[in-house]
């Protein structure tokens, strides 16, 4: 099996969902399941304005691409695609998205996972709160349950 | 050596980057954390809490036990909170 190459984007401007699933499918009749996760900006009960996401250029694009070629390593897949924005995002805005393609749904359900859970922990972007009361926002806390939901990739 | 910080360690430090010149007995990130704290009231505030930090050689993550070697640039910042 040769492992496809993955396409990895760090980038300010918004994503379409159905762009990115064409651009992996197109052409092509062997593949059988996409998986597409998007992670979106929440109000938090209408107390946030926006979001915005600091992140290490150079390494963003790098760790997110480690961690995309290891699950087209582990997974038979035919395509896998991770997006994550910058920048000052509003409630309701798409901040990331993973699409992964298989033969069958099984490794694409796992891939996607496995890139979201890794992406959540290693990758260098932060997050800081615009509050809706105009307020001065505090960056928001890492979650021990991101560190943990590593442990079930471990083999 | 160029050491860049993020989100709440850059504000704390009060600059996104610095090129510093290492005293010789600075060998590992721990050694490093511990002489950026001698340096100031800010670089204290930022790192009081070592083991929270972390941190990125030539911008892939390693731990407080690596040496730190010819590292040209060393990033420090706290959890990631991406996705």
């Amino acid at each position: 099996m040769t492992a496809c190459e993955p396409v990895v984007r760090i980038q300010a401007e918004d994503f379409d969902l159905a762009d990115e699933v064409s651009r992996l499918t197109a052409g092509r009749t062997d593949i059988g399941a996409v998986v597409t996760f998007s992670g979106l900006c929440r109000d938090e009960s209408g107390r946030l304005a926006a979001l915005e996401l600091e992140h290490y250029p150079g390494m963003a694009q790098a760790e997110i691409t480690r961690i995309a070629i290891e699950a087209s390593e582990r997974w038979p897949l035919q395509g896998l695609a991770a997006i994550h924005r910058y920048g000052k995002i509003s409630p309701g805005e798409n901040i990331v998205l993973v699409v992964a393609a298989s033969t069958h749904r099984q490794a694409a359900f796992e891939a996607a996972s496995f890139v979201m859970d890794f992406l959540k922990s290693k990758a260098p972007f932060w997050k800081k709160e615009h509050r809706a009361d105009g307020s001065e926002g505090g960056w928001v806390d890492a979650k021990d349950t991101d560190e943990d939901a590593l442990a079930r990739w471990k083999r | 050596m160029r050491l860049i910080y993020f989100a709440w360690v850059r504000e704390r430090i009060g600059k996104p980057q610095e090129d510093v010149e290492l005293p010789g007995d600075v060998e590992t990130v721990a050694d490093l954390l511990r002489w950026l704290r001698s340096r100031g009231e800010e670089y204290e505030n930022a790192l009081q809490y070592p083991d929270v930090i972390r941190v990125a050689i030539d911008q892939e993550h390693v731990d407080h036990r690596q040496k730190l070697g010819a590292a040209r640039e060393i990033a420090l910042f706290p959890p990631m909170t991406g996705g």
